[in-house]
Order: C-alpha cells, then sequence, then structure tokens
C-alpha cells in the first residue's frame, strides 16, 4: 500500500479577488433565474447548472466528473451590468475617495510624506506591529489636502451617505465613477494607504462580476411533498439576475436615465443584501414567510457560524454518549461501557504474524459476540463488512498486512468526557471495562474533575484511532495522572460522601472489630494480610478501626495535622484531642485522629497529596481504590441514615429556641424605637437608615446561629446529620440549623427584602413596619414549616439566588471564552521561558521560578527543611 | 563543619530561583553540616527542583486560562462591604474579575490604600490631619445652609466642630466661598452670609446650590476616608481614587500607597506597578472567595496584559484583537470585518497559533505537536514520531 505523504499548509494569503481571476476560476456564466427545468433536471447556464457541482444523487458533475459527495463544487460568476459597490467596504472606499486627487486620482501628499510613512508602515509590518495608527493619520492627512499637489486640482469634500451613496457637493457619485478613479489610483500610493497592490487594488472594491457560489455550498432540499426548497444564497442569486436582466433590457431599450438610476440602485440593493443582510440602514431581504433571509455575512458570524461552528468545532466518529451510573467497585481509572456501546466502537488493528491468531479470534466470533470484529480491510484496501456468515471464511483469508476492526475490550484506553469542560480534567483518558446494561459507570471518587453527579447526567466517550493518539492518551491524560489539580497543586480526585462518612465512623474514637468483619471491610482492597491486632478478647484477635484503616497506607508514610472537624481550640491538645481530631500517621500506622475530608476528600486531601507527591500516581490511585471501597464497607457495616426524625429536636430545646429568637425580636424592637427617637447611636460613614439595618441583620445573624447551637446541640454527635457536617462530608451546621432551628433572614441583595407594596412588603403588615417578620425573618425551621408570610419570603430570596446563578454561567463561560483566546498560544520553552507560538517572549522564567504549580509547593523552607532532614536522618542511621 | 561564607558563596552559585536560594541559606545556616551533608542536601536539593520544574512545551496559557476561569461558576455577584472595612463598598467576585481583565478605565468602585510615612503613621493626630487633607470637604459638610426669602439672602451656619476637627477657620471658609462665587460674603462670628446680585427667587436657589458645593479642602476624587489601624499603623482606605494627587500630599508614604485602579498605577508608577497590582487584585479577589488558585497563573496574565509596555484588555480590543492570525482573529470574535480587513491588507496567515491550525485540520504546534522527532523505524523506512 502507498502511504500518502502528509501534506502541510504553509500559510494562507488573503486578498481581493480581481474581476479577470474570478472570470478565470468561474466555470460558467449564469445567465438564467432559473434552476430547474419541467423535468427537474438542472438548467443549463442556470443557477444549479451541473457544472457549478451536482447535489443530486445519480448526477455527475460536468466539471470534474465526480458524483454528488465527491465534487467539492465549482464557482460560476454573473456578469454586472453596471458596477456596485462591495458593502463591506463602503467606509474604505469612503476614506480612500477623501485621500485621493478627484482628477489624477493620486494620494494628495507629497512624495517625501508618502515615502516618510511608507517606511513607518513597512517597518511595522516587518516586526509584526498593527498598522492601522499610521494609516488613519495617511488618510487624516490627505484629506486635510484642499488642492492636489501633482495636477493642482481644487478637491471637493465627499458626502456619505449610509450605505452605499456618495455625494461630491449634491453631485451624486455612481459606481462606475468611483471605479474609474480608484483605477487611476497609482500602486505606489495604494501601498501608502495601508493595503498591498499585488493581492488588494481598490477597484476590485467596486463589483463587475459576482462569483456564483457552487450548489454545494447552497443545496436545495426536497420537501416530502416532493416540492424542492431553495437555500437563502439561491433565492438571493435569483434576485440579482432578475434585476441584473431588467437592467440590461432597459439600458438596452435606452430607458430615461431616472429608471436606470432606480434599477441600479435595486442592484445595488440585492448586491448588498447578498454579502451582509444585516446591514444598518439597509431593509433586510425577507423569504416569503417573512424570515431574514440567512446571507453570506451571516453564513460566518456567531457561535453556530462558519467559523466557531464548523471550523473550530467538528463532529466525530467512534463516540458515545449516555447516563452515567455510579461503580465504587471500578477502580477511578475505569469506565464501565455498555455491550452494546462496545459492538459499536471499533479499534482498528493491523494484523502482523504477531498478533494474526488474535485478530482471527475476533473475526470468528462475528459482528454480535462481543469481544468480536465488524469490519476487515483486505491487503488491498476493500473493506469487508463482517457477518455471521461471512466470518469462517474471513478466518481463513486473514493474513498480515490487513486491517481487523475489532469490538472495545476490557483495557482499552478511551477519552472521557463531560461538558461544560471548564479545565483539562474534564476530558481523561479510562480504561474501557465492558459491563451489562445500558449506562455508563463511573467511580463516585471520580466524579469531582468532571463535576459530575448522577442524577441523569450524561458523558461522552472517545475512542483514539491510532497509536500515537493512544499512546499520548495514557501518558498525558490518565486519570491517574490528573489527581493533581494544576490550579491549586492539590488533589481534586478524593474520596466523596459516604466515602467520608464511612471512613470516618470506623476510625473515629476506638472500635473493636474482630476477624470476620476485618476480613470483610477490607475484602475488595488489596490488603491480603492483617496487622498484629489491637488485642485479644476471650482469646480471640480484635482490630481497632485506626488500625484496618493502616492497612491500605503505604508503608513510611509519616503526616500529621489537624482534621476538619477540628475546633481550632486556643491550644491544641494534639495526641490528647478529646475530639480525636489530630491526626498523627507514623510509619504507615494511623496512631491517632479521625480520618474526614481533610484526609481522604477530594480538593482537601492531606494524605493522598502526601501520597501522590512521594509514592507516585500510580500508588496514589491503588490508595484511592482502597480507601473509598474501605469506606463504603465500613459504612455498610456500620449502618448509617437520615430521616425526617433525625431532624427532631426536644421540646425543652424548641422552647429555647423559641426564647432565643423572642429575645432577638426584642432587641430589633428596640433598636426601631431607639431609631424612631432619633437616638440610635450612628455608624461612621454610614447614614442611619443604613446603620439600623446593619444592626438588625446582625441581631438576627445571632438569633438563627443561636437557635442553630441549641438544635446541634439538642440533636447530639450521635446525630447522622451532625457527623456528615463535621466529617465534611456533606451538608454544613448551617444547613442543620436551618432544619431543625430557624431559617433566618431571607435577603435580597444583601438587605432585607422591602420591595413590594408602598412602605410595607406584604398587605399582612403595617405601612412602615421594620420588625422582623414583616421584612422576611423566617423564625420557623424547615421542619417545622414556615408559614404563608415566611413562605412567600423564602420564595424571593430562593428566586434571587436562581437568577444569580444563571446570569454567573453565562458570565464566567464568556470570561472563560475570552482567556482562553487570550492565553491559548502560549506555551514553556526548554529554556524556561514562556512564549507565544510566534516566538515573542511573555515571561523569561515560567512563575518567576520555573516550577509546575502542580508539583506543588517545593521552594518553600518548609520543603528545604525536610530535605536537610532526610540528610540528617541518614547521619543518625549511621 | 564548613565556613559560612563558602557556603553562602557556593550556594549563591547554584542554578536555583533567588527563592529557593535563600530559602536554603536560611535553612542552611542554622544547621551544623559536614561538608559532604552540605552537598548531599544540594544535590537533593537540585534534583527535586529539576523534577519539580514546569515541563517544557506545556500549554501554560491554557492551564492558566482554565485555573482562572473553571472556579468563575463559584463565584458571588455581588458588590459586598469589604472584610474588615464595613464603611467601604468594593466590587467582588466575578464581576471584579471581569472588570480587572477588561482592563477598564473606570472601574466600578475605585479605592485607595493609603500608608502614611513613619513620623505620622502612629500619631492619632496628625494622621487625621492628612486625612481631612485628602478627603474633599464641601460646605455643606461644616454648616447648614438657609435660604432666607424675606432678606432675598443665604445663610450659612458653620459648625464649629465641624471646623475645628478639619483644622478650619471660618475666615478661610469665607474666602473659598467668595473665590468660588465671586460675591461679598460676610462673616459674623459663626455664621456666613451672602446675597445673589440680582434680586430673584431663582437666582437665589441657584446660588444656594452653587454654594452648597464649594470645595473647601481635600482630593476632588476622595469623596470618603476611613481610618484603620492595622499592624501598629493608621492606614486608610479610600472611597474614589486619584494617585497623583494623593501621593503628593505631605505625610503619605509613596512607597506603598496604592489604588485598586489598574491603568492608574500604570499612568503614575509605571507598568511593573501595574502587573504586581493585577496580580494583587486578582489574587486578593480570589482569596476572599475562598477560592485557591496557585499566584503563577495569574502571573501569566498579568505578564500577557502588560507584557509589551502598556496595560492590555484579555478580549478583541486587546490581547485577542492583535493577534498576528487573520483566523484566529475571525474565529473570536467581529468575524467579517476582519476577514474583509486582512484582505485589503492582503495580510498572510502563517498558522502558528491554535485556533488557526485547528480550522485547517493541523497538529496543533503546541504540547506534543512542538516535538520534531523523526525515529527511524527497524525496517530502515523514516516514520514520524
Amino acid at each position: 500500500m502507498i502511504r500518502s505523504v502528509p501534506k502541510k499548509i504553509g500559510q494562507i494569503k488573503f486578498g481581493l479577488i480581481s474581476p479577470r481571476e474570478f472570470r478565470k476560476m468561474s466555470v460558467t456564466r449564469v445567465i438564467t433565474a432559473d434552476t430547474y427545468d419541467d423535468d427537474g433536471f438542472p438548467i443549463e447556464m442556470g443557477l444549479m447548472d451541473t457544472r457549478l457541482g451536482v447535489i443530486d444523487p445519480g448526477l455527475r458533475c460536468k466539471t470534474c466528473g465526480q458524483r454528488a459527495g465527491e465534487c467539492p463544487g465549482h464557482f460560476g460568476h454573473i456578469e454586472l451590468v453596471a458596477p456596485v459597490i462591495h458593502i463591506g467596504f463602503a467606509k474604505l472606499i469612503r476614506k480612500i475617495l477623501r485621500a485621493v486627487c478627484r482628477s489624477c486620482g493620486r494620494l494628495l501628499l507629497t512624495e517625501t510624506e508618502k515615502e516618510r510613512y511608507l517606511d513607518e508602515i513597512r517597518t511595522n509590518l516587518k516586526i509584526g506591529n498593527s498598522i492601522d495608527d499610521v494609516v488613519n493619520t495617511v488618510f487624516k492627512e490627505a484629506r486635510k489636502t484642499k488642492k492636489c499637489p501633482y495636477c493642482d486640482e481644487e478637491q471637493i469634500d465627499i458626502k456619505f451617505e449610509k450605505p452605499t451613496t456618495y455625494y461630491e457637493d449634491k453631485h451624486k457619485l455612481m459606481p462606475a465613477d468611483i471605479r474609474d478613479l480608484l483605477e487611476k489610483i497609482p500602486d505606489e500610493d495604494v501601498e501608502v494607504m495601508g493595503m498591498d497592490p499585488v493581492s488588494a487594488r481598490p477597484e476590485w472594491t467596486v463589483l463587475t462580476v459576482l462569483p456564483v457560489p457552487p450548489v454545494t455550498m447552497r443545496p436545495s432540499i426536497t420537501l416530502e411533498s416532493g416540492q424542492r426548497s431553495e437555500d437563502d444564497i439561491t433565492h438571493k442569486l435569483v434576485d440579482i439576475i432578475r434585476i441584473n436582466q431588467r437592467f440590461q433590457e432597459n439600458r438596452e431599450a435606452g430607458a430615461p436615465q431616472l429608471i436606470i438610476e432606480d434599477l441600479w440602485e435595486l442592484l445595488q440593493y440585492h448586491v448588498t443584501t447578498f454579502i451582509d443582510n444585516a446591514v444598518s440602514g439597509v431593509p433586510p431581504a425577507r423569504h416569503r414567510s417573512g424570515r431574514p433571509l440567512k446571507t453570506l455575512s451571516q453564513r460566518l458570524k456567531g457561535k453556530e457560524g462558519r467559523f466557531r461552528g464548523s471550523l473550530s468545532g467538528k463532529r466525530v466518529n467512534f463516540s458515545a454518549r449516555t447516563v452515567i451510573s455510579p461503580d465504587p467497585n471500578l477502580s477511578i481509572c475505569e469506565v464501565g461501557v455498555p455491550e452494546e456501546i462496545a459492538k459499536e466502537l471499533t479499534i482498528t488493528m493491523n494484523v502482523t504474524r504477531h498478533n494474526i491468531n488474535e485478530a482471527k479470534e475476533y473475526v470468528a466470533r462475528g459482528p454480535s459476540n462481543h469481544p468480536g470484529a465488524n469490519y476487515v480491510v483486505r491487503g488491498d484496501g476493500r473493506r469487508v463488512k463482517v457477518t455471521e456468515s461471512n466470518a469462517p471464511e474471513l478466518v481463513e483469508a486473514i493474513e498480515t498486512g490487513w486491517k481487523v476492526e475489532r469490538h472495545l475490550k476490557d483495557g482499552d484506553i478511551v477519552l472521557f468526557n463531560r461538558q461544560p469542560s471548564l479545565h483539562r480534567m474534564s476530558i481523561m483518558a479510562h480504561e474501557v471495562k465492558v459491563l451489562p446494561d445500558k449506562t455508563f459507570r463511573l467511580n463516585p471518587a471520580a466524579c469531582p474533575p468532571y463535576n459530575a453527579d448522577f442524577d441523569g447526567d450524561e458523558m461522552n466517550l472517545h475512542v483514539p484511532q491510532t497509536e500515537e493518539a493512544r499512546a499520548e492518551a495514557k501518558i498525558l491524560m490518565h486519570v491517574e495522572h490528573n489527581i493533581l489539580s494544576p490550579r491549586f497543586g492539590g488533589p481534586i480526585i478524593g474520596g466523596i460522601h459516604d466515602h467520608i462518612s464511612g471512613l470516618y465512623l470506623l476510625t473515629h474514637k476506638d472500635k473493636k472489630i474482630y476477624k470476620p468483619e476485618a476480613l470483610e471491610l477490607l475484602k475488595k482492597s488489596r490488603v491480603k494480610e492483617l496487622m498484629e491486632p489491637a488485642g485479644y478478647e476471650n482469646g480471640m484477635p480484635y482490630w481497632n478501626g485506626k488500625q484496618i484503616f493502616s492497612m491500605i497506607l503505604p508503608e513510611g508514610l509519616h503526616l500529621t495535622f489537624q482534621a476538619e472537624m477540628c475546633e481550632h481550640c486556643e491550644e491544641c491538645k494534639r495526641e490528647g484531642c478529646e475530639r480525636d481530631a489530630y491526626v498523627v500517621i507514623e510509619d504507615g500506622i494511623l496512631k491517632n485522629g479521625s480520618i474526614d475530608v481533610k484526609a481522604i476528600g477530594s480538593f482537601k486531601s492531606k494524605i493522598l497529596d502526601k501520597i501522590y507527591k512521594e509514592y507516585g500516581e500510580e500508588r496514589a490511585r491503588m490508595f484511592i481504590d482502597d480507601a473509598t471501597r474501605l469506606g463504603i464497607r465500613a459504612i455498610m457495616r456500620m449502618g448509617f441514615s437520615f430521616g425526617i426524625n433525625d431532624e427532631d429536636v426536644s421540646s425543652e430545646a424548641d422552647v429555647r429556641i423559641g426564647e432565643a429568637i423572642y429575645e432577638a425580636e426584642e432587641r430589633v424592637r428596640k433598636l426601631i424605637m431607639a431609631y424612631n427617637a432619633g437616638e440610635l447611636e450612628q455608624l461612621p460613614g454610614r447614614s442611619m437608615d443604613e446603620t439600623l439595618e446593619m444592626n438588625i441583620l446582625q441581631e438576627l445573624g445571632r438569633a438563627r446561629d443561636a437557635a442553630g447551637e441549641i438544635a446541634g446541640r439538642n440533636l447530639g454527635l450521635e446525630n447522622s446529620a451532625v457527623i456528615m457536617a463535621q466529617s465534611g462530608a456533606r451538608g454544613s451546621m448551617l444547613n442543620l440549623t436551618q432544619m431543625a432551628g430557624c431559617v433566618g433572614q431571607q435577603a435580597v441583595r444583601g438587605e432585607r427584602i422591602r420591595r413590594g407594596y408602598a412602605g410595607r412588603t406584604l398587605p399582612h403588615f403595617e405601612v412602615g413596619d421594620l420588625g422582623a417578620d414583616a421584612r422576611g425573618f423566617v423564625k420557623s425551621s424547615y421542619k417545622k414549616g414556615l408559614s404563608p408570610t415566611e413562605y412567600f419570603f423564602h420564595a424571593i430570596g430562593g428566586r434571587e439566588g436562581l437568577v444569580d446563578t444563571a446570569v454567573r454561567t453565562s458570565q464566567s463561560g464568556y470570561l472563560q471564552r475570552r482567556m482562553v483566546n487570550a492565553l491559548q498560544d502560549l506555551e514553556v520553552q526548554y529554556d524556561g521561558t514562556v512564549r507565544d507560538t510566534r516566538g515573542m517572549i511573555v515571561q523569561f522564567m515560567y512563575g518567576e521560578d520555573g516550577l509546575d504549580p502542580m508539583k506543588g509547593d517545593f521552594g518553600t523552607r518548609e520543603s528545604i527543611r525536610s530535605i536537610i532532614n532526610t540528610v540528617v536522618a541518614k547521619r543518625e542511621s549511621r | 563543619m564548613i565556613d559560612k561564607q563558602a557556603m553562602e558563596s557556593r550556594i549563591e552559585s547554584l542554578p536555583l530561583p533567588k527563592k529557593i536560594r535563600s530559602a536554603m541559606l536560611a535553612e542552611l545556616l542554622e544547621m551544623e553540616l559536614t561538608e559532604e551533608e552540605f552537598e548531599d542536601v544540594i544535590r537533593l536539593t537540585l534534583k527535586r527542583y529539576n523534577e519539580s520544574r514546569i515541563p517544557p512545551y506545556e500549554a501554560a496559557g491554557v492551564v492558566t486560562a482554565q485555573s482562572i476561569g473553571e472556579p468563575g461558576t463559584q463565584m458571588t455577584m455581588r458588590t459586598f462591604h469589604y472584610a474588615g472595612v464595613a464603611e467601604i463598598n468594593v466590587t467582588l467576585g466575578l464581576p471584579r474579575i471581569i472588570e480587572l481583565l477588561d482592563a477598564r478605565k473606570n472601574p466600578s468602585t475605585p479605592s485607595m490604600t493609603i500608608y502614611l510615612k513613619e513620623e505620622y503613621a502612629n500619631d492619632r493626630e496628625r494622621s487625621s490631619d492628612v486625612a481631612w487633607n485628602i478627603e474633599s470637604t464641601y460646605l455643606h459638610h461644616v454648616g447648614d445652609i438657609t435660604t432666607n426669602i424675606s432678606d432675598m439672602e443665604i445663610t450659612v451656619n458653620l459648625d464649629e466642630k465641624a471646623l475645628e476637627m478639619r483644622k478650619m477657620r471660618p475666615e478661610e471658609v469665607a474666602m473659598a466661598i467668595e473665590e468660588e462665587i465671586g460675591l461679598p460674603v460676610e462673616l459674623l462670628d459663626h455664621r456666613l452670609r451672602t446675597a445673589p446680585e440680582e434680586v430673584s427667587y431663582r437666582g437665589l436657589l441657584q446660588l444656594a446650590k452653587k454654594i452648597r458645593n464649594v470645595k473647601l479642602k481635600g482630593v476632588d476624587e476622595i469623596k470618603r476616608v476611613v481610618i484603620r489601624r492595622e499592624n501598629d499603623e493608621y492606614i486608610f482606605y479610600t472611597e474614589g481614587s486619584a494617585l497623583s494627587k494623593v501621593l503628593q500630599i505631605e505625610g503619605v508614604d509613596p512607597t506603598r500607597t496604592r489604588t485598586n485602579n489598574i491603568l492608574e498605577m500604570a499612568e503614575v508608577l509605571g507598568i511593573e506597578a501595574a502587573r504586581q497590582s493585577i496580580i494583587d487584585e486578582i489574587m486578593g479577589t480570589l482569596r476572599e472567595q475562598g477560592l485557591d488558585v496557585d499566584i503563577r497563573h495569574i502571573m501569566l496574565v498579568a505578564d500577557i496584559m502588560t507584557c509589551d509596555g502598556e496595560v492590555k484588555q484579555i478580549g478583541r480590543h486587546g490581547i485577542s484583537g492583535e493577534k498576528a492570525s487573520v483566523l484566529a482573529r475571525a474565529a473570536f470574535e467581529i468575524t467579517v470585518n476582519n476577514l474583509l480587513e486582512s484582505s485589503v491588507r492582503g495580510e498572510v496567515d502563517e498558522l502558528d497559533g491554535v485556533t488557526e491550525n485547528v480550522i485547517v485540520g493541523q497538529p496543533v504546534k503546541l504540547g506534543t505537536g512542538s516535538v520534531k522527532l523523526i525515529a527511524k523505524s527497524e525496517m530502515g523506512g523514516m516514520n514520524h514520531g
């Protein structure tokens, strides 16, 4: 087989097309506005001429002889009866007309000035700077000249009327006159105006020939009724041809100037809207239904336009999308793929003498038995579909040099992605695990980087098709490689929810665990041997929860930190902490402290961070796998549930909460009285009203906290919600406060609610009532239920939150797009500099020290000290 | 044991960033190490440094953009009272980040942090004098203005306390008014009297309005100054910003005083100061929101905004609009105009950047695409590696 030489586009030059070039590249002149004849066959020299390319299956292109789908299409042209202005250059033409002599067409500057500007332009171009400023001064200076320095002609100021009319002292300039004048401008002067005379002569901005785009870019569609419906562009071209014809007929018949001018203007209108149908001052051309036509500019512009929609965003094959669901038994770097999908997605294997037997096995199984094959490509490049019937003979025929498109199977590398892809961890490489059922399965610990949950989220899967792509995916994009986030250098993958609750329950305080239980807990982990038991009871060995957790820790791990539940007491009692919040790990043994988010949670995990940095990414992955499985086993063993009666507080506590709120309300009343009496002490820089509001807000905030405090204490440390909040598994004490204590003040833009009726929020209250209930303080708890007015205020506050989120997503999305666009070309070089792809240096040393943010905190005094300590430790051991 | 001096010069000669060298110096000088151990430490440090370096061809820009953009969804939208300085409103969260990256001429809440020179910073009296010289004082701050219709005149009852606080004498106030309105002002103890030239009700009201806003003292732009004591010195936070004017005021420490207006920083203190203040402002905003973003990312943003000597916006009027590639510009915003303009100029797209190559369907020259190695295959032919 012949290997095609990879072709590379070196550069793309932009320019205007001259009329001559238009004609040269045209395959036919288009003269009739009709498209198809009565038999439904394209009319010659019509808009659907088969020389322009074909879209109907069965027809062949008369230019290249290829069928629909193969033929790329070819341009035709329309000879315009009279020149028209290209709307995109209307402003440029105005500038040029004002800058050149009306009789000799030379730029109204002296030779020396021209030379100076030209010099400036050339140097700017050479160093890659913008020439806008220079060119603008050229136009500005030239316009000031009132008398041509070359032919002494007096200059008349040009008036421009949007969109395409130019007046010279009330005398209208026709496009033909303009074109004649532009033609006179010598090449040297064109260059001073910042244009390139070779690729863009100014007169080419006035069209005399109009290119007719190939049929392939304006395909007509056949409706169910058998009626043909043409593309917007075709409609526009029909209009242009019609007017062009009428214009010609009238001109040949010697019609009066007035009619000619009208037709000319009409032609101008149609050509303008053909190019851009959203020019201000020009009524947009409409479809019969009243919908504005989508013409050339509209096709390019915007998110769904050619540039952003079709060129920067590409569609792909070898991908799948379905709902995701959790499977804690998978490793974090695996993804469960439904068998149905695995049978559809294929990987091409080149048959060699090493894998020919394997390849035969796949083909033998055919397309419907799982690790089978869908296609084979023979040595001569012919693709043959594998079916149940031809499988046996294909197996016999396979030889080296063939290709087999085999099913996806366990261990293949695939890319997994969830939108919005906000960071690089939104697309990671996973290993396939083919499973029954119809959803993608994902370890819940791998959710944080994707920001995924299982409430119906869908995700995409892509199968890399070349060895290079697979190697790159495995080396650079593997989940293991992305455990640390480059944003802050900490782990982004880690335990969530039940993993944390489970390990917390397991490790908090001392729990006796006997052998069968211990084995059960560690069943799914890599631990094969139990450590020395903590003690014996009735001759039976037992372990404690901390030991069980220690067994999945790597040997030689030393770490001390304060757990999430640490209350940051004035003086830390360290090992003596009665909350068991001081975590000590010595040589891979958890000696003290409870495991919670700070230890194994995503974003915060200290243990994971340390393991990753000291033992490598594979060990870190194993630890996550073990820890999450252990966590889930533990929570299953211990049992853990949360229901509505977990929010019950004792009646005594209920009374105390009521009292606390009543007292706060009383204080608010006093504040209002003081305010009304003008006795309120004003805060510096705040008005009386603001002072009162701030004081009330503070007072009510304190009341809610007090209620929460009472409720939280009453629920006790054994309460599931309290355990979840304290270990950081889910929820916060604030959530609990709102459920069991008091919901608190509802706010709109950080203030108490005051909108509604004149002087009051609702008709339930007095006008001018500034009290707590009248301004959106909810004293009930969610458990207790809200009163009607409270419910209403709560809805107001809730609505604000929703609006806020909606606005924020769009704003931050645009911010990110802008940032990516501005920064995407930057790259770190071997010399440590950061440069864009042109080689412009942005930083001489990345981040001033050349360190990778992902590799964390090296360079601090602590890291140096730890190096010294290892060296010193070596001395002591000697 | 090794000689301290030798240790110092040895460390200084290491190919390490200054920050790490000084950390080493600080740590090693305390330790008593043998020469061998010292060399061991150096060897290990160099090894760790090399392992921790950012890999070549890393797409640092995209990582930066994502690292700042991704937490954007977690930020709040509201203007908050600044932590600590409850009296001054400062834009925070996502709107502030957008404002900074837009390099806006006028931020929505301009504010300054003014430090004082040593001799003022600890003196309550002297520092408050400086504050009064900064905060703009208008007549209505120091007196009640009443229009007396029966006599067709305006009287101002000056507030003695307010005047004393601002260290102003009634005569000065009278002078200032006279200068501003060009009419004679009568001063009786703490009462000022003036009348419009032409006796008319409208004229009187207009004059009253004009008098109200006669500036007596301070910097126009600074609407309020809040004095706080932090780390054993008095610091001012202001509403409104006028760096160049404030720096000239006696007692202000020009080396530490800042404004949150980036362009003002660039104009008054130069581009390096602007860069640093972009970093400080973004870091401050993110930290306030409780978001952890490595400073290196923010440095890169600040550097690309300032690297050619002026503060450039992240967006179509700045970096993205000045890109060399036509296709990259067209793919970002204002597609059609960019294409038209570049065709007139006869521009050439060299296809160096990311977007351009994605558009034409070629491998991007970044990361793996930067490597230009060709491996010899066993078979003897050349394969692209």
